[in-house]
């Protein structure tokens, strides 16, 4: 599926909610559900600073496409990250660059985080964006 | 007996609600909440009588001058300090900290010890490492037991003809530990060494007498004390005071200017460089009024109920560690639930509208002894509740439920 696609998807998902509460649930819930990092990629290089909690990524390149795994310490911010995954991983370094994220803005998940969580969001995209730069000059290389 | 509800009153802000929900605001450790009496003094400044202070003819500068140096005098009385220029206004404790730092860069030499304590605030440890780094002074840490107690064993040890300065919080903000404050500077006077005490957490709490602690600097902040932001104060014995080097220049603190030389005014302008926080001053006057009217004893009484009913409840909760469990406390509570990192508690709470603190609370050293990213804080004023403290309980069963 396409990021765009993914994206809708997602939106359509959220949409279904009436309250904080249940977009609280579902997050966690996809944080629980978030497949286990391997262990050797929880190194300090691969933190992403900016957030409260610690996250975790780690990005490798497979048949081109960029396939990404985290983890983090605290569940709601895991949560996020599935979300980040769900859209980014298993793409094109190229369509990440041009991906937009507007889908963050519709699903309402920043107004339902803290500031200094917000921040972290903002932190984690720029990361994942960052890996594609970095394997796209590989595969043009 | 404290009238809660009347006092609540006094609080506009408490009246508001939060993401749908009454607010339970539960984070005075970081800022108390400002009644109606001390938003007047701010008003009745800004309307009445809003002019530069210290060297203006005209009335209005004269009345400026007047109350901003009335505020003086409360701080003054309220601490017991001997003069009142002793007392310097400065932008909080953070800025008052600075200030003896860079102070005794001349008084401090190679070799020269400095002691802080294993639970102060970053600010009460970055200067002082500054000042080690510009120095060559060597800091040392006072460490602390299990309960969040200093080891005055330790302490004993520690202190020797080096020690030319000891450090140390009177109430600690991640933990609420009260200090053994007494013993802490009597020792240390043996070996003439200074002692600052950050009086930060504790002056919402207690009334420091710096006369009879014999304390050489003691320091607060205005906004913690139902006071504005911006503004706290410096005490400084006034031979200590004398011997400091002024932290920054500009107006104010000046007796005379030419190209060639200048010398520096009296005390306290001598540290008071610029067009200081004002209106801050006076409230911050107009807050210790307030507190003093209410009475401190009975806020100590009152917060002491709290903070017990407060953890014979959270105890209740299966998985809860409460951090900082000294024998002797302030109202603040610091805890974590097992398997829940605490700023996922805090988001819940938040949107149940409860107010806490998480994260390391500037306490890192604090939060690396214990092995924890950081902590849940709940910190408890004399304008809260008994109910409230359910709320929170209940806050936390809920959000347990969700994040387990």
């Amino acid at each position: 599926m396409e990021i765009k696609e993914i994206q809708e998807e997602i939106i359509d998902e959220f949409s279904m909610f009436d309250d904080w509460m249940q977009r609280y649930e579902y997050m966690i819930d996809l944080g629980k559900s978030l497949p286990l990092i391997n262990k050797e990629f929880k190194t300090d290089d691969n933190i992403i600073k900016g957030c409260q909690s610690k996250v975790w990524v780690h990005a490798e390149l497979e048949d081109n496409k960029l396939i990404f795994t985290a983890d983090s310490d605290a569940i709601i911010t895991k949560g996020i990250i599935a979300i980040l995954i769900r859209v980014f991983s298993n793409q094109k370094p190229q369509d990440i660059l041009d991906a937009d994220t507007n889908f963050i803005d519709e699903i309402g998940l920043k107004e339902h985080l803290s500031p200094t969580r917000a921040n972290g969001l903002v932190s984690m995209i720029k990361q994942l964006k960052l890996y594609a730069v970095a394997y796209q000059t590989q595969i043009e290389d | 007996m404290l009238d809660i509800k009347k006092i609540r009153e006094d609080f506009p802000i408490l009246k508001r609600e939060v993401n749908g929900k009454p607010l339970v605001y539960l984070d005075n450790a970081a800022t108390s909440q400002t009644p109606q009496q001390v938003i007047d003094a701010i008003v009745d400044y800004y309307q009445n009588y809003n002019a530069n202070i210290h060297r203006g003819v005209h009335t209005l500068s004269q009345e400026a001058t007047d109350k901003y140096e009335q505020a003086r005098l409360k701080i003054q009385k309220h601490f017991n300090a001997a003069k009142s220029y002793e007392i310097i206004f400065t932008s909080g404790t953070t800025h008052s900290i600075n200030l003896v730092a860079n102070g005794f860069s001349a008084l401090i030499k190679k070799g020269d010890e400095v002691l802080v304590s294993a639970m102060e605030h970053h600010s009460n440890i970055v200067p002082w490492q500054m000042l080690c780094e510009r120095t060559g002074a060597i800091l040392k840490v006072i460490p602390m037991n299990q309960d969040g107690e200093l080891r005055m064993d330790v302490y004993d040890e520690l202190l020797s003809d080096k020690t030319k300065l000891v450090f140390c919080n009177h109430i600690s903000n991640a933990l609420g530990t009260i200090n053994p404050i007494e013993e802490i500077i009597e020792k240390a006077h043996k070996v003439c060494a200074a002692v600052l005490i950050d009086g930060a957490q504790a002056a919402p709490h207690l009334v420091a007498d710096v006369q009879a602690l014999d304390v050489d600097f003691y320091t607060c902040s205005a906004h913690k004390i139902c006071g504005p932001t911006g503004v706290g104060m410096l005490y400084g014995k006034e031979e200590w005071l004398n011997k400091l080097q002024p932290y920054q220049g500009g107006g104010e603190m000046i007796a005379e200017v030419t190209f060639e030389k200048t010398t520096y005014a009296d005390l306290p302008h001598k540290f008071e460089a610029g067009t200081p926080n004002i209106c801050g001053g006076i409230a911050f006057g107009a807050a210790l009024d307030y507190m003093n009217a209410i009475g401190f004893e009975e806020i100590a009484k009152y917060e002491h109920e709290l903070l017990e009913y407060a953890t014979q409840e959270l105890l209740k909760i299966e998985g809860l560690k409460i951090y900082g469990t000294a024998k002797n406390k302030t109202s603040v509570i610091s805890f974590n639930i097992e398997g829940i990192h605490p700023y996922d508690m805090g988001s819940i709470l938040d949107k149940l509208g409860i107010a806490v603190r998480t994260g390391h609370h500037c306490a890192q050293p604090i939060m690396d002894f214990f092995k924890i990213p950081g902590t849940v804080r709940a910190s408890f004023a004399f304008y809260n509740t008994i109910e409230e403290v359910d709320i929170l309980v209940a806050g936390i069963t809920k959000a347990k439920s969700m994040l387990l």
